[in-house]
């Protein structure tokens, strides 16, 4: 099969996604002032706070995909396909996330880490959705995979409040708070606002673009696993015609 | 809940005749305590961690327990002869909970003595009623999310390692309400009683939102390997 | 095919295919079991026997054609059949740790059957006395089979669903095994069960429906010898 995934509209997207990030990069470098108190490491923001933003919106995806590939009895697999490309584009968002959290805080904190509540609850939702990955990458059964997956998507949606709220009353009991601003919040100025703004646009393209693609990726595979199931009905049958003629 | 009740006292026969919690779990449980104080080396600080690692040693266990549970039910395929039964799957879920519920009241009883005699930790007749509540609801809801993540990965291969991947991040709340309250039931410097109650709380919240998200969902989880 | 009133059907399968990780186990079974039917399924290793009688257990998931038993579409939800149905698999779906009359006491408590049932079908099966108060794990092959068989008598499901029940008996339970399904379908159950054994003779023989190939080559009436 040499059929594509792509089609104008995910072109538009792709197009418009490359452009935007390219954007991007030339402002934080060049075109937004560093901050008066972190300084450049401000700069990390661009890219981390766009990676959180679609990292979350990737698994509210996931939860309302899966919610109905639940709820309705017939054409569930289309939406467990979206739930778990959402899911897999999320962790690779949500890894970018740490990742460059962790970076600025060495920076403004002095420490890779803190068990700041958002990032802790960040840390376990990653886990989380590495183990539905796993899940999902062991079921061979479509139908079963679906429900099974769906069922753990929204198992986490009770679990990530409930870690987040007691993470927060967990740490609201410690008052040795770091001596630097803890929640790095920045005074943005226009020019730091918009290309923060085009950020989170362009990281929602991608996202967009990559789930339509791997969705799509998916419904190829399972077309050609039902053309082989073809195959491989007809060559069972033919198999009895040819040996039952002297069985039975 | 004539079925649950049938599921619990099947799988609690089991584990007597088996003995696996106290042949296997239990020693294991208590060396992790020991090994634990090796590590800290220091007893003031083994004193302050107290808690945590009675819990965190609470959660290593929850999994064996719970990998063992489902072992029984899949060794001879006796699953299969439980899912084409008139057994409702959320009374199989909350028969297996209950089970696993006891289990762990029997363990934390000997973790919290294991704490007082290997840590030092006291309790005093005051606190006692806190920890009771406190190791209940721990215990319940421990039970509850290892018996619903246990079904999910009943049946897979290499389903060890992945159990443990799905259940402790889900378990992180119990881990940390758990400690708290129970350090305060010690009798901790750093959190009063006022505080370890409010941990219950949470623990009870968590009880109760997977006993009922289990029942809800343990149908859908409970499919036979094709 | 002739139309046959819903009521009087309790297996009824179109052009029914199951693939197990692409490989269709079933590869297109037509085949209609009336209510209280007797059907033995032959073929050699391999045809589709076991997967056929999963499937009507609802226990994996029909990949395409119809499939309804007792007049609940499996397609649609495979779960629902399951609480009519008795199953005796390759494995005898026991706990090791507990002794024959606790497991079946187990299998009463959860399909709301009395106590004296547990003790017919112990006797029924001649594993009474000793036998039953022996924990299942040091019992021989045959007694824990026939430990499974006393199960699904306590059990007196509506769709009997047997994957070579005569292996590991001896000959006087090949016997009793017979007689007790012949006593499940005159009750009203039906019976379906997959078999090696040469027909025995002097009894009545029941339908035989022979697989090849993950499909119904054919399909004998039951007849007196």
């Amino acid at each position: 099969m040499s059929r594509s995934t792509g089609t104008t509209v995910t072109r538009v997207i792709g197009i418009s996604a490359a452009l935007l990030l390219a954007w991007v990069v030339v402002s934080a470098f060049f075109v937004t002032p560093a901050d008066a108190q972190q300084g450049d490491a401000v700069r990390i923001m661009y890219a981390h706070v766009p990676a959180a933003w679609v990292a979350y919106l990737a698994f509210v995806t996931t939860a309302i995909a899966s919610g109905f590939s639940l709820a309705r009895r017939h054409r569930t697999l289309g939406f467990d396909r979206v739930a778990g490309a959402s899911a897999e584009t999320g962790v690779l968002f949500m890894g970018l996330a740490l990742v460059t959290g962790s970076l600025w805080g060495r920076l403004t904190w002095g420490t890779f880490w803190q068990w700041d509540p958002r990032l802790t609850t960040t840390l376990f939702l990653f886990v989380t959705y590495v183990g539905y990955l796993a899940v999902r990458n062991i079921d061979s059964d479509p139908q079963r995979r679906a429900k099974r997956s769906a069922v753990l998507a929204l198992l986490a949606v009770l679990e990530i409040p409930l870690v987040h709220f007691s993470v927060v009353l967990w740490r609201s009991l410690h008052q040795e708070a770091s001596v630097l601003n803890p929640d790095g919040d920045v005074r943005l100025d226009g020019s730091m606002l918009f290309t923060l703004f085009s950020g989170v646009v362009a990281f929602t393209l991608v996202f967009v673009w990559l789930v339509i693609h791997r969705q799509r990726l998916s419904t190829l595979q399972d077309l050609q696993q039902g053309a082989g199931l073809d195959a491989a009905i007809a060559a069972r049958r033919n198999e009895v015609s040819t040996r039952s003629v002297g069985g039975a | 809940m004539r079925q649950a009740f049938a599921v619990a006292r099947k799988d609690l026969l089991i584990e007597i005749r088996a003995r696996l919690l106290l042949v296997r779990v239990a020693p294991f449980a208590l060396l992790v305590l020991v090994l634990f104080a090796v590590a800290l080396d220091s007893e003031p600080l083994i004193l302050r961690a107290a808690a945590g690692l009675v819990w965190l040693t609470m959660l290593f266990s929850v999994l064996l327990l719970v990998q063992r549970a489902y072992d029984v039910e899949t060794e001879d395929d006796a699953l299969e002869m439980l899912l084409t039964s008139t057994v409702e799957p959320t009374q199989l879920f909350f028969g297996k909970l209950l089970a696993a519920f006891v289990q762990l009241l029997v363990l934390s009883v000997l973790l919290v003595c294991g704490a007082v005699v290997l840590y030092g930790a006291t309790v005093t007749a005051g606190h006692l009623v806190l920890l009771v509540t406190t190791v209940s609801c721990a215990a319940w809801g421990l039970a509850s999310v290892g018996t619903l993540y246990g079904a999910v990965v009943a049946n897979m291969n290499g389903r060890d390692s992945l159990l443990a991947l799905l259940a402790l991040p889900v378990l992180a709340p119990v881990l940390i309400g758990a400690s708290r309250a129970t350090e305060a039931a010690f009798g901790s410097q750093t959190i009063d009683t006022a505080s370890g109650w409010a941990w219950v709380a949470l623990l009870a919240v968590f009880a109760l939102v997977f006993s009922a998200a289990g029942a809800a969902a343990f149908g859908a989880l409970m499919e036979p390997e094709a | 095919m002739q139309a046959v009133t819903t009521n009087d059907t309790a297996i009824r399968l179109t052009d029914a295919v199951v693939a197990l990780g692409g490989f269709p186990a079933l590869a297109g079974v037509d085949l209609s079991v009336g209510r209280g039917e007797l059907v033995a399924l032959r073929g050699a290793n391999g045809t589709g026997k076991s997967t056929l009688l999963r499937l009507c257990a609802g226990l994996v998931p029909l990949s395409r054609g119809a499939a309804r038993v007792f007049d609940l579409d499996l397609g649609d939800d495979r779960s629902a059949v399951r609480r009519h149905v008795g199953l005796l698999g390759h494995r005898n779906g026991l706990y090791a740790d507990l002794t024959a009359r606790e497991n079946l006491e187990f299998t009463a408590r959860l399909a709301g059957a009395r106590d004296e049932d547990v003790e017919d079908a112990l006797q029924r099966l001649k594993i009474d006395g000793r036998v039953a108060s022996t924990r299942v794990r040091t019992l021989s092959a045959g007694q824990r089979r026939r430990t499974a068989l006393a199960s699904l008598v306590v059990r007196r499901a509506q769709l009997w669903l047997l994957d070579e029940p005569h292996a590991g008996l001896d000959a006087a339970g090949r016997v009793e095994l017979d007689a007790i399904l012949r006593d499940a379908t005159d009750a009203g159950a039906t019976v379906v069960y997959t078999t090696h054994e040469s027909d025995r003779p002097g009894g009545e023989i029941p339908r035989t429906v022979t697989l090849a190939g993950g499909a119904v080559v054919t399909d004998k009436p039951s007849r007196r010898p």
